[in-house]
């Protein structure tokens, strides 16, 4: 648990101030698309890290936003900061699809609704590109914008900074909440939860529900940012698989985990990206990197690290208190000192 | 009614195809509890190899089978025992979507690295040719490709229920830990299983690279309704695949009659229509409750 | 006395295998009341049964005089019936204190969602549990460290969370030392003398002959006697089922658990 208030206070204030010292653009556009995919990894990890219910069709609200943003925009000739306004209601359609999307989904055992959550997705892909309001194939356009060259980026950098932080924070306090409690017994032993009378499927579908609606409004952000959304791209497996990374990488189930890995794996992502000549080479890379973040932190960097931190407290303390008998006993030899 | 019909031969014979790269992906998975999302990537780097024999070795892409099949198991084998071994605790499923993912990503890069994106094909001389019955034409590749999936089918069958080794993987598809008890070699089991799962898509691949255009990304879409498949089928059960292919392909066919654009969507819509009446698919295993 | 919990011809099949077949009986306020039997002879089954986890094929459970046949368990549990489980079923990558808030979190009534889970009382009602089976020490390690004997007195706990008034204990003696045994016994003794009811299923004789009255007895599926320890540990009926006779049938291979 980061309790410390100081290193966060001195880590939102730099995210303030952020595109005010670093000006170039190059770097604010990579802060955004970071932003964007801590927020994301925040939601997503709200419902699927503290149930268990790995979902990879979170893309589904992301384009979602994207695409509604984008045709409320067109059909409503909005232009400039109007657009941002359009946000808050594309997080409202994420939480409205969450809710059949979720009552169909999760009535199935955790290895079906992986693939169900995949499944609706490629639905979604498919209509995008079947439908003509979505614009089809060529997807939608966004209408120029008249910020200030200079600091274009930076209306995009604070909504997304706000999103980004205000995720996390209701993330935090679902966590330790009766709601975020239920969630994460459910995730121990559903049945058993059942049994002391929590409403297994009002708590998951009120998660998942609640996930999607910074994952819409991101959705939403990023099709004004980037000023297209096709098919492929608003509705990109890419996206999800990458979420889930972060969230696994940073340590699943946690509040500081998918925030820490979407610092490491965007920016990281991005680098190679723009430095890797070869696509393919780039690809081939990436799953590299991928399989080793797997494989080598199964429980995720801040669950590993804590533990760490944990046994070298207790040697310490045992170093002190003297080396003429075993050391310290603890609860059952492994100070697996989960926290956060 | 003759295109109806023709349809439905079309659908069966193809259907046919996918039900043997689906049994593999459902015998993973009721085996090892893993969803290997590479299947699909497979299945193209399958069909590149039969390219690669048919039109730069001139190897008839059938005869290729007897290098691609072996081929593809021991990569089976390999991948097996290279990662998904490593995957332990309770997210393994979920953890095992991540890595087969890497995995088909880094495939899919090695496969745009040595062959570009551009679409490739091969087509067999009989290929091309088909047989004329009873006002159907049926495709020579199709009859072929279902003749292979039959012959797999039946051979995976036999090895499960006639040997030693498939009483085995029956077994540690029931319990691991009992299955250890008794003292099977889980590992072995599973790293076997897995390379049975991926040979199957050396034949898949075959006939897809034979009927289709292809190029790297053709992953995606093949693994999706691969995934589908065994999930409207249950997962684990590969008679539940296999109906669930016949049906699937089928019913895309017959819409494809009248609504092309909408025939894929169909694929996805029959799978949450049947998912609504039965979560755990056609014939998998109703679970009392979720977990 | 007048019955607190009874069943009524409660039979059971999985697939072929006929767990319970007409099983009866009855358990009576404020006693500590024992289930015994071989394997396989449909214990856990008439559990899971009475609390809601298997579904009877027949027959009738009442509470208080009230049907609660087949509720889902966490109507049972709602009802004032509390169950421990053979295997501890504790949340693992929740702490020992959490893992009490969950047990009680169907009390708490707080109309904000965010709320932080549990409030001082609750906590503070937890921690004295804990303290009262002996485990408060480990409230803030993760339930998952703890040992087999810690997580049993975790369990007890759990169900004394929401008061109930009778308790199924699932073989509370199993697989513990003696030392511990002995604090279970005084406990389930202290809980029954402020007006809790049990009803115990064990296999350590010792264990139920010493604690429980009445003691019955249940053989493939049935009750084959009921009555005060000693009764029933010379009932003949009792000693067969247990040791067998060596007659000229052959075994069957019992109820699989």
């Amino acid at each position: 648990m980061l309790t410390r208030r100081v290193p966060i206070a001195a880590l939102l204030a730099f995210g303030v101030a952020f595109p005010l010292v670093f000006t170039n653009p190059a770097v604010t556009t990579d802060a955004i698309y970071t932003l964007i995919f801590v927020a994301w990894a925040a939601a997503w990890n709200t419902f699927s890290g503290y149930s268990g219910y790995i979902s990879l069709g979170h893309a589904v609200f992301f384009g979602s936003g994207a695409y509604f943003t984008g045709i409320a925009t067109r059909d409503w000739g909005l232009t400039g900061s109007e657009v941002f306004w359009l946000l808050p209601l594309a997080g409202l359609l994420g939480g409205v699809i969450a809710i059949p999307f979720g009552i169909f989904a999760l009535r199935v055992r955790r290895h079906t609704f992986v693939v169900i959550t995949i499944a609706v997705f490629f639905i979604f892909q498919l209509t995008a590109y079947n439908l003509a309001i979505t614009g089809g194939t060529s997807g939608l356009l966004a209408p120029t914008i008249n910020f200030v060259t200079a600091t274009y980026n930076n209306p995009f950098y604070y909504v997304a900074f706000c999103i980004a932080v205000g995720t996390v924070v209701i993330s935090w306090l679902i966590r330790r909440s009766r709601f975020g409690l239920q969630l994460r017994a459910i995730r121990d032993d559903e049945d058993r939860a059942r049994g002391l009378g929590v409403r297994a499927m009002r708590v998951k579908l009120g998660a998942f529900v609640f996930s999607a609606v910074p994952v819409a409004m991101v959705g939403g952000l990023w099709w004004y940012f980037t000023t297209l959304v096709d098919p492929s791209s608003g509705f990109d497996p890419l996206f999800d698989v990458a979420v889930a990374l972060m969230a696994f990488l940073g340590g699943l189930g946690t509040v500081s985990g998918p925030v820490l890995g979407a610092l490491v794996i965007e920016p990281a992502y991005l680098y190679f990206q723009q430095h890797v000549a070869s696509t393919y080479l780039f690809w081939m890379l990436y799953g590299a990197l991928f399989l080793v973040v797997i494989l080598a932190l199964p429980r995720g960097i801040i669950p590993t690290a804590a533990e760490h931190i944990g046994n070298w407290r207790d040697r310490r303390r045992s170093d002190d208190a003297g080396t003429a008998h075993q050391p310290v006993e603890s609860s059952a030899g492994d100070t697996a000192k989960e926290s956060a | 009614m003759a295109k109806f019909l023709q349809a439905v031969t079309d659908g069966i014979l193809g259907g046919a195809v996918y039900a043997l790269m689906a049994a593999g992906l459902t015998l993973i998975f009721g085996v090892m509890d893993i969803i290997n999302i590479a299947q699909g990537v497979l299945v193209v780097l399958a069909a590149y190899l039969s390219y690669v024999l048919s039109v730069h070795l001139h190897i008839d892409p059938l005869l290729g089978l007897l290098i691609t099949v072996p081929a593809m198991f021991v990569l089976g084998v390999a991948i097996e025992w290279a990662f998904m071994r490593r995957l332990r605790g309770r997210e393994r499923t979920a953890m095992s979507l991540l890595v087969s993912y890497a995995v088909a990503v880094i495939i899919e890069g090695a496969l745009y690295q040595a062959f570009g994106s551009t679409p490739v094909g091969y087509l067999p001389r009989y290929a091309v040719a088909s047989v004329h019955v009873l006002g159907f034409y049926l495709p020579y590749i199709y009859l072929i490709g279902f003749g292979l999936a039959a012959v797999a089918m039946a051979a995976i069958y036999l090895m499960l229920y006639r040997t030693k080794f498939g009483r085995s993987v029956r077994a540690t598809m029931q319990d691991k830990v009992a299955a250890r008890l008794i003292g099977i070699n889980v590992d072995r089991v599973a790293a076997l299983t897995f390379g049975i799962g991926v040979a199957v898509t050396a034949a898949g691949g075959m006939v897809f690279g034979a009927t289709n255009t292809f190029n790297p990304d053709s992953g995606y879409d093949l693994i999706s309704r691969l995934l589908s498949i065994v999930i409207l089928g249950g997962l684990g059960s590969i008679a539940g695949a296999l109906v669930a292919a016949l049906c699937m392909v089928t019913a895309e066919e017959i819409v494809n009659i009248w609504q092309p654009t909408w025939a894929t969507a169909v694929y996805y819509a029959a799978l949450v229509i049947v998912l609504l009446v039965r979560p755990a698919g056609l014939l998998g295993k109703q679970e009392a409750r979720a977990q | 006395m007048s019955s607190l919990l009874r069943t009524e011809a409660v039979s059971k099949a999985y697939g072929g295998v006929q767990a319970l077949s007409g099983a009866t009986i009855e358990v009576e306020h404020g006693a500590i009341a024992g289930l015994i039997g071989p394997n396989g002879s449909g214990k856990t089954t008439l559990f899971n049964v009475i609390t809601g986890y298997a579904r009877a094929d027949s027959g009738q459970v009442f509470l208080d005089g009230k049907a609660i046949t087949n509720a889902p368990p966490e109507r049972v549990f709602g009802l004032g019936i509390g169950r421990t489980f053979q295997l501890t079923r504790i949340f693992p990558s929740m702490t020992v204190l959490e893992n009490m808030l969950i047990a009680g979190q169907h009390k708490e009534r707080s109309r904000n969602p965010l709320a932080r889970a549990g409030g001082a009382a609750a906590r503070r009602y937890a921690m004295d549990l804990l303290g009262y089976v002996g485990i408060a020490s480990h409230a803030a390690a993760l339930a998952q460290t703890l040992s087999y004997g810690q997580r049993k007195l975790l369990e007890l706990a759990y169900v004394l969370v929401a008061d109930p008034e009778i308790l199924l204990l699932d073989e509370p003696a199993g697989g513990v030392n003696p030392s511990l045994i002995n604090i279970i016994a005084s406990k389930i003794r202290e809980l029954n003398a402020a007006g809790k009811t049990f009803l115990i299923v064990e296999h350590n004789m010792d264990f139920v002959m010493g604690l429980c009255d009445p003691i019955m007895v249940l053989d493939y599926g049935t009750v084959i006697a009921s009555g005060p320890p000693e009764l029933v540990r010379n009932n003949p009926k009792v000693l067969d089922a247990y040791l067998g006779t060596g007659d000229d049938e052959p075994e069957e291979s019992r109820a699989g658990i």
